[in-house]
């Protein structure tokens, strides 16, 4: 009973905040990430939001980071401890982090595959693309957190 | 902990203005015992191991120039000391790219030999 008002609570707190910011509605606007993340996963690609998988998701990415998506992205134990550790507390919230999609891969999402919809298979394999996971190819800002839509410009 | 965060990128980043890549080069030549060959670094940069990625896949052609990560496509800055003055300063951080980066390629972690004849050749480069 206590735990469904917590839930039911929480709910209702996260609709209002929605109702009240939508213009936040693609944007991160959590905690800017400590310094290790952006320097060690941003290494490679966008350092990712932290809001975009849930925490379940999370912890398997780190944890099978020797065989990170066709790569080795393995990391000394105290990096990888201290990455985890910032995951696994601003990880998972909100509206995004609802589902652990395949493969915890942020591109298979529903959420992802409905905002993408009209954007073709084609076009994400454009050498100017490469893949969806190329945030910024399109969404200039990726690297503040900004997903707008006024702010994507799809390259040639 | 945030202090002590502090501290150890800050002991970190002292290490990492006290290396040269003449002394990371110094240190895999006397672990491989024997002197660096920087032709053959450069054939076996340039090589393929039998793997999807070769070394160009990700560093591109010109080691002067950079290139760009082969499946997410972010720039690579050039690997070549001369071109870039950040490369080969930092021995941990050396050491965890050839790491990842030779399972990636050849499936198993590099020699301090292949280090050190890929490192002479880079250090050659103008």
């Amino acid at each position: 009973m206590h735990t469904r008002f917590i839930h039911l609570m929480r709910s209702v707190l996260a609709a209002s905040l929605l109702a009240a910011a939508p213009v936040w509605a693609d944007s991160y606007k959590g905690p800017t990430p400590p310094a290790v993340y952006t320097q060690e996963c941003g290494g490679c690609h966008l350092a990712f939001p932290p809001n975009l998988l849930s925490k379940a998701s999370w912890q398997r990415v780190m944890s099978g980071l020797e065989k990170h998506y066709g790569s080795d992205a393995s990391l000394d134990a105290a990096t990888q401890k201290q990455i985890d550790t910032w995951l696994q507390t601003y990880g998972g919230q909100g509206k995004r982090a609802r589902e652990d999609p395949p493969q915890d891969r942020i591109t298979r999402a529903a959420w992802f595959e409905r905002k993408h919809r009209e954007v073709s298979a084609a076009t994400f394999k454009r050498a100017s693309i490469k893949s969806s996971a190329n945030c910024a190819a399109c969404h200039g800002d990726a690297a503040q957190g900004n997903f707008e839509d006024d702010r994507v410009r799809i390259p040639k | 902990m945030l202090q002590k965060l502090f501290m150890l990128l800050l002991f970190a980043s002292f290490q990492a203005m006290a290396a040269t890549p003449a002394d990371l080069l110094a240190g895999y030549t006397a672990q491989a015992g024997h002197p660096a060959n920087a032709s053959k670094g450069e054939a076996f940069f340039k090589a393929s191991h039998g793997q999807e990625w070769q070394c160009t896949s990700c560093h591109g052609k010109s080691l002067m120039l950079g290139g760009r990560h082969a499946s997410t496509d972010k720039a690579i800055e050039p690997l070549a000391p001369a071109a870039n003055a950040k490369r080969f300063t930092d021995s941990a951080k050396a050491e965890k790219w050839f790491r990842r980066n030779c399972k990636d390629v050849l499936v198993r972690e590099c020699t301090a030999a292949e280090k050190a004849d890929v490192l002479a050749w880079l250090i050659s480069l103008r």
